[in-house]
């Protein structure tokens, strides 16, 4: 008896990663500054939110990926709002993508992906350069970009694997 | 050709403004939210400062303990690097010494003299209230290259305080919370100190490039630089003491000047925060 409610509690547990690595990452920011490779960095907030989107909407709520949008502003020192913007943006095309795609496939994602980026960052750019008159090395935004786009395919890859072994009886599972 | 363009209708519509399963909000709502919020952020109202304020605060302990595993992974790759790099640095560390040796008996000679014309001119020397605060956050992230510290209002921390690395200048404080605070570092793109580079007192402008360098701007005249030409804070603008010094010009070989810290920004664990008051030579 004991055994299985400790099962079931570890289950329920690993319904909510995709929710606690966001939070984790938007007030972490793995990026690997600390290589310093020259324009190597990578936004791991808008990976896990477009697969997620994308495949299990329930998993991370929009309210939640606002309030992590927040909480990336004061992390990184943003004005208030932006972030929050930006990541309900990436969760509109992922919407988008899901209600016209009747056979979802990793390659069509990703390039999806490349073109949500590079709509969210250049509002986000715009944002920043246009009305708060904050400076940003427009190639290190390429390589971010660049990176981003790379990596999407081999996390897509790793959360496809999660997705199946934790979600495999849910028939919301995508 | 009306067909799909009415499904590429119900598809935005379906998937701004459909609620899911468990969600209380629809994109759309939040995303007007968050334009509301820019706005409101734009034009500094009292609300959204409070706001931030108290989200600072929470989010600066939460990141803190967040980053720790990253920051050790950090430390470990930094001092694995430190332990193959050790004689080679022995020998430097002693050429160095030798060096400065001889350069401490010039200097004390120099502070002494200096002293006396300074009395000579009624000059002013300069005072500081000195602070030292533990990095919580370094946000060394592309966009913007700032550091979080444990020190607030509470400790009597002022926006515009410079913050030293032992005794080179890395930044400004830009935000002030009450048990927080956020530096601006020199190397980010928004970082502008008036500098004067010496030998030769050239006054001029030092700009972060959000890399681990500087560039010196708006110099009017011709100036040679050389390598190793030292850069100092010119005390222009009175937000900080002249004479901080912040890093050294390098000169490459296709004549680009840069200016490369003195500190290594991305290893910062404690700082010095000063703030600077003009007091009469009794």
């Amino acid at each position: 008896m004991s055994i299985q409610v400790k099962t079931s509690v570890f289950k329920k547990l690993l319904t909510f990663v995709p929710l606690i690595l966001l939070f984790t990452s938007v007030m972490n920011e793995f990026d690997f500054n600390y290589l310093n490779f020259k324009y190597f960095s990578f936004n791991f907030p808008f990976i896990l939110i477009y697969y997620w989107s994308l495949k299990r909407s329930e998993s991370l709520g929009y309210g939640y990926i606002f309030i992590a949008g927040l909480f990336n502003d004061v992390t990184i020192g943003f004005p208030i709002g932006v972030s929050g913007l930006t990541y309900l943006l990436i969760c509109g095309f992922a919407a988008y993508l899901r209600n016209i795609t009747l056979r979802p496939n990793l390659i069509n994602d990703w390039l999806f992906f490349l073109f949500t980026i590079l709509f969210v960052t250049s509002i986000n750019y715009f944002l920043l350069i246009s009305i708060f008159s904050i400076e940003m090395n427009y190639y290190e935004l390429m390589g971010n970009i660049f990176f981003t786009f790379i990596f999407y395919y081999i996390f897509g890859y790793l959360f496809d694997v999660y997705k199946r072994l934790v979600f495999k009886g849910n028939k919301n599972a995508g | 050709m009306a067909t799909s363009r009415d499904d590429f209708v119900i598809a935005i519509r379906s998937a701004f403004l459909k609620k899911g399963n468990q969600q209380r909000f629809s994109l759309l709502v939040l995303i007007f939210f968050s334009i509301i919020l820019i706005a409101l952020s734009r034009f500094n109202l009292p609300a959204i400062n409070y706001l931030k304020i108290s989200l600072n605060e929470i989010i600066y302990r939460a990141s803190f303990v967040v980053s720790i595993p990253e920051q050790q992974i950090q430390n470990a790759s930094i001092e694995l690097n430190k332990h193959f790099k050790l004689y080679e640095d022995l020998e430097v560390t002693k050429k160095k010494l030798k060096q400065l040796e001889f350069e401490k008996y010039n200097s004390n000679y120099l502070t002494g003299e200096n002293k006396r014309l300074r009395k000579l001119i009624d000059e002013y020397i300069i005072q500081s209230d000195e602070l030292v605060a533990k990095v919580l956050l370094d946000k060394n992230s592309p966009f913007l290259k700032s550091i979080i510290v444990n020190k607030g209002s509470k400790d009597n921390v002022k926006l515009g305080m410079a913050v030293l690395d032992d005794q080179y200048l890395i930044g400004k404080i830009v935000e002030v919370n009450y048990s927080t605070s956020r530096a601006l570092l020199v190397s980010d793109l928004n970082s502008k100190i008036p500098v004067s580079v010496e030998p030769g007192n050239l006054l001029s402008i030092l700009s972060g490039t959000g890399k681990r360098y500087g560039k010196i701007q708006y110099t009017e005249q011709d100036f040679d630089f050389q390598n190793s030409n030292i850069v100092y804070t010119s005390g222009s603008g009175g937000i900080f003491k002249s004479g901080i010094p912040i890093g050294k010009i390098i000169i490459e070989s296709n004549n680009n000047i840069k200016v490369k810290f003195f500190s290594n920004l991305s290893q910062i664990t404690f700082v010095k925060l000063i703030s600077f008051e003009k007091e009469e030579i009794k």
